[in-house]
């Protein structure tokens, strides 16, 4: 009990760990060959880390103890979220009934530190960048919820090892399929925002007058910059699990084929977002809400389609 | 009992000794140490019912007609007193230096007098067993409750806040005043322990008699279309008056809806929805309106509704589940509503007293005037922001413990059961999910503008550290609300006597075995924080550390009036997920000609129940009254003929009554 338990703690946190920046590298490189450019190679997010874990700080005079705390904050809580979330076929460490509402609101501890950090700074910019990271996540938030709904409604039970259990083969060839459907798209545009890609976030403009997530860290420095962004790959990897698992519902048994499944099917993800980010023009941004208040709505839809 | 009935009478006293003093410092010495000496012994004897489920009574005589001085100390009644001590305690330790610079210009002896009172009033009122004894104890805690309110009466916008506060309760009482008379009417007695008899009443009148309670007592609580009272009133109040009235003065109210529905028939199932339904409704309202404020003891009296909507969602619900047969699911969402009134007279408690030492340390309740007082006062500062986490509902704190026993009960119904009826509750969830994300939005907000950035006026740049005893009296609540994040099993124990009592059903040990996986993830939480915390630390003492200004494009000097304000925190969210009903008032801004003069923009939040329903009414009543000015000759003569009419027509229906009845 205690030894398989130690066992997928470890695979889960080594996966997690080693194999998170690599999707950020993923994206870098599909995004160069799309563009005709050889591009960055695929393991500069682990190279950028340990620079920046090598560097300096600077802090900003105005700032406190809380903008420290966005850091810790935004790499602890992707850790423990991860340990809740199924890799694949690999079962969640941890798993109680209702830990999906757990889910959630650690992510909300992290975007509280995240906020209240960039206020921290004083600085106009920063400000904007968190005003705008709680308005969208107040409509992310209940699709979010909602989508793991339909998941519970179809296993029968409360915990995201069940939600994303054996079942979903089955549910995916029977008429709960469309909604499946519906709520992957869902999950999939959740996934976009909280992780500020294009078309709802640009993470690469220089203009820092339309950015989200990074406006907000714009003053982090150093080791503190490099746990953000390590942060920032982690919450990529645990919530593109979600997806990954929808989409990808196989599962052979043996850890390592398993693993490597999941592992294919976040590859296959990061290929995905690096088209999409090709292909599209970010959003305006009156625009972002909009979008957001429709996948709630096709939620909901998912949600009653289920009920029927 | 004897332990609960001589804090009685120490409050009473030291009210009566209170008066009498002359000196602020020696009133305060006096008040302070009554409740500090009788609030632990209503604690020990709350404890003791609360652990044993033994109810406790007292039977003294008393004179006055109908009444009869029967105190019943049962296990719903000690959930109440409990708080209801812990927090008084609290609020008095902070009280004397919060007030000792008011105690230099004017005589303190009135305030103790009536807090003390008001305390006595609580107190009276959840262990209250017969009808006159409680309602004389509801108008003692209304009256007292509106002196302190209209404490800094020489400000208008006090005596306004009072008057409607006063007005609202009583139109409060009238309602109580039928639902008494009816239910003793029916009974034939005024004490509760007669009241049996009311569980064999047919649904009909039942259901008047519920609707009268749920509105009586509504009114008191701050539930949504009748809150409108609060807003006003928790601002206006001295900042721990505020805490205790939004704490556990206005959860004496929900001890009334409880104690009717226990002695009412079995529930319907529509009862429950309708308490749902409005409690849910004044979450969403109620925290929409908070993201608003920038006075932050409204934004805190806003997100009052919120919370107490969220009771009345949980206590709703678990009426529902009851009437459909599913006693573990009602189990869930009555555990959820209960533990969150507690959760929230901690939290709430916490954020009040916080607001009280920034106000006292600006002179100001307006958000954008402070700015930076992390940097002057630090520990105030944290035991803020602890507060914000926990009112947040996020880990590892105890406003998500309770939040998840509802969020549990309602998906448990909404997965078990057939159909579109599971629609309701699956719904609810996402809207409790939005209001938490508002909720995310207000208090990241209320911290970011006030504690965190630039002082953005001389009076944030002045301020200054809070007294160690008003620290004290916030980081122990504060403390309690880790406690029960991080093992809410015990909470939960102490809950079962009382969830006995509301259902019937001892399934305590299921709510246990469920809620520990969720403490023990918070404990997890926290050690992982503590861990990279660690690690950071040691980072910045290996690597080297420069001090610079926050990035601004290259410009060197930033000024905090760049930063952004309260208002523009909260714009986007507001224009972009409200109806326009609910958005504040804009003026000013616009921007003519080629050279434009400076120009002003100005916001105004309001309460649109208040100002777009409730005062068109109020006033268009008023207006048809006119009519009947004529009435109002303003001479003796008219007036005592108008009593001789009266009592003329009385006397006829009266002998025409009596030979009817007797023919």
């Amino acid at each position: 009990m205690i030894g398989s338990l130690a066992l997928s703690l470890t695979i889960h946190l080594a996966l997690l760990l080693l194999f998170a920046p690599l999707l950020q590298g993923v994206i870098t490189k599909t995004k160069a060959l799309f563009a005709g450019r050889v591009g960055a190679p695929l393991l500069q997010p682990y190279y950028d880390l340990a620079r920046l874990m090598r560097k300096g700080f600077v802090f900003s005079r105005t700032t406190t103890w809380v903008f420290q705390a966005g850091p810790v904050v935004g790499l602890a809580v992707p850790l423990l979220a991860s340990l809740l979330i199924p890799f694949g076929g690999l079962a969640a460490p941890i798993s109680f009934e209702g830990d999906f509402i757990l889910f959630v609101y650690l992510f909300a501890l992290s975007r509280f530190f995240t906020a209240t950090a960039a206020l921290d700074t004083g600085s106009s910019f920063e400000g904007m960048g968190a005003a705008r990271e709680v308005t969208f996540s107040c409509l992310a938030e209940p699709t979010m919820l909602f989508t793991l709904l339909v998941l519970a409604r179809l296993s029968g039970g409360l915990s995201l090892n069940t939600l994303f259990g054996k079942h979903l083969l089955d549910a995916w060839h029977s008429e709960a399929g469309t909604s499946l459907g519906l709520i992957l798209v869902c999950l999939f545009v959740v996934l976009l925002v909280e992780n500020s890609r294009i078309p709802f976030d640009d993470p690469n403009t220089h203009l820092e007058l339309t950015m989200i997530h990074e406006v907000m860290v714009l003053d982090h420095s150093g080791p503190a910059f490099g746990m953000i962004l390590y942060g920032a790959s982690l919450k990529m990897m645990v919530l593109g699990a979600i997806v990954v698992r929808l989409a990808l519902p196989w599962q052979t048994g043996w850890w390592l084929s398993d693993a490597l499944l999941f592992m294919a099917g976040l590859i296959a993800m990061a290929v995905f977002i690096g088209v999409i980010e090709s292909i599209m023009a970010r959003l305006r941004l009156p625009r972002v809400p909009q979008m957001l208040i429709g996948t709630s709505l096709l939620s909901i839809f998912a949600l009653v389609l289920v009920l029927r | 009992m004897n332990l609960l009935f001589s804090a009685l009478i120490i409050l009473f006293g030291g009210s009566l000794i209170a008066l009498l003093t002359r000196k602020s410092t020696l009133a305060t010495r006096v008040g302070t140490l009554s409740v500090l000496t009788a609030t632990p012994l209503a604690i020990c004897d709350a404890l003791t019912v609360l652990i044993g489920g033994q109810p406790l009574a007292l039977n003294l005589p008393w004179s006055v007609p109908g009444g009869e001085f029967a105190l019943l100390l049962d296990p719903l009644a000690a959930f109440f007193v409990l708080p209801i001590a812990v927090l008084s305690l609290f609020c008095a330790l902070y009280a004397g230096p919060y007030m000792r610079h008011d105690g230099q210009t004017r005589s303190l002896a009135p305030h103790w007098f009536l807090f003390n009172i008001m305390i006595v009033a609580m107190l009276l009122v959840v262990t209250a067993a017969n009808t006159v004894l409680f309602l004389s104890a509801w108008e003692m805690m209304t009256i007292s409750s509106f002196f302190l309110v209209a404490w800094n009466h020489r400000q208008e916008e006090v005596r306004k806040a009072a008057w409607l506060y006063l007005l609202v309760a009583h139109f409060g009482m009238v309602l109580l005043l039928a639902l008494f008379i009816l239910v003793s009417s029916y009974c034939g007695s005024l004490n509760f322990s007669d009241f049996g008899s009311l569980s064999q009443l047919p649904l009909s009148s039942a259901s008047v008699l519920y609707l009268l309670a749920l509105f009586g007592f509504g009114v008191k609580a701050g539930l949504f279309p009748v809150h409108i009272w609060l807003p006003d009133a928790h601002p206006a109040a001295p900042s721990h008056v505020s805490a205790l009235m939004s704490g556990v003065l206005i959860k004496t109210a929900i001890y009334g809806i409880l104690r009717f529905l226990c002695l009412l028939p079995p529930a319907p199932a529509w009862w429950g929805w309708l308490l749902a339904l409005l409690g849910a409704t004044g979450a969403l309202y109620g925290i929409s309106l908070a993201a608003q404020q920038r006075d932050i003891k409204r934004c805190l009296a806003y997100s009052t509704v919120e919370n107490v909507g969220i009771i009345f969602l949980g206590l709703g619900f678990g009426m529902v589940a009851t009437a459909n047969g599913q006693p573990t699911i009602a189990m869930f969402a009555y555990a959820g509503g209960l533990l969150h009134l507690w959760n929230h007279a901690l939290f709430k408690g916490v954020m009040f007293l916080g607001a009280g030492t920034l106000v006292h340390a600006t002179g100001t309740r307006d958000m954008n005037r402070m700015g930076g007082l992390l940097r002057r006062m630090p520990l105030a500062g944290v035991l803020w922001i602890g507060g914000s986490l926990a009112i947040s509902a996020l880990p590892p704190l105890n406003g998500l413990v309770s939040e998840w026993l509802i969020y549990i009960s309602l998906a448990d119904a909404g997965i078990t059961q057939q159909g579109f009826v599971a629609l309701a509750p699956l719904l609810l969830i996402g809207l409790l999910g939005m209001v938490g994300a508002l909720a995310l939005l207000t208090f990241s907000r209320l911290i970011g503008i006030c504690l965190l950035g630039e002082a953005r006026d001389p009076v944030a740049a002045n301020a200054h550290e809070a007294k160690p005893a008003m620290l004290i009296s916030m980081g122990v609540p504060l403390a309690a609300c880790l406690t029960i994040g991080l093992f809410p099993q015990g909470a939960l124990r102490l809950l079962s006597t009382t969830l006995l009592q509301l259902t019937g059903n001892p399934i305590e040990t299921e709510l246990v075995s469920a809620v520990s996986p969720l403490g023990n993830a918070a404990v997890l939480l926290l050690f992982a924080l503590g861990a990279i915390t660690v690690v950071f630390v040691w980072l910045r003492h290996r690597r080297p550390q420069t001090q610079s200004t926050t990035w601004g494009c290259g410009y060197q000097f930033p000024s905090p009036r760049i930063s952004y304000t309260g208002e523009g925190y909260s714009e986007l969210a507001l224009r972009h997920l409200l109806p326009k009903i609910m958005r504040p008032d804009i003026s000013g801004g616009r921007i003519n000609g080629m050279f434009p003069a400076p120009t002003k923009l100005a916001q105004q939040a309001h309460d649109p129940v208040l100002t777009r329903i409730l005062l068109p009414l109020f006033i268009s009543i008023a207006n048809r009254f006119q009519r009947l000015r004529w009435l109002q000759q303003g001479q003796l003569p008219i007036y005592l003929c108008y009593i001789f009419i009266t009592n003329t027509i009385l006397m006829i229906w009266c002998l025409w009554a009596g030979r009817h009845a007797g023919g």
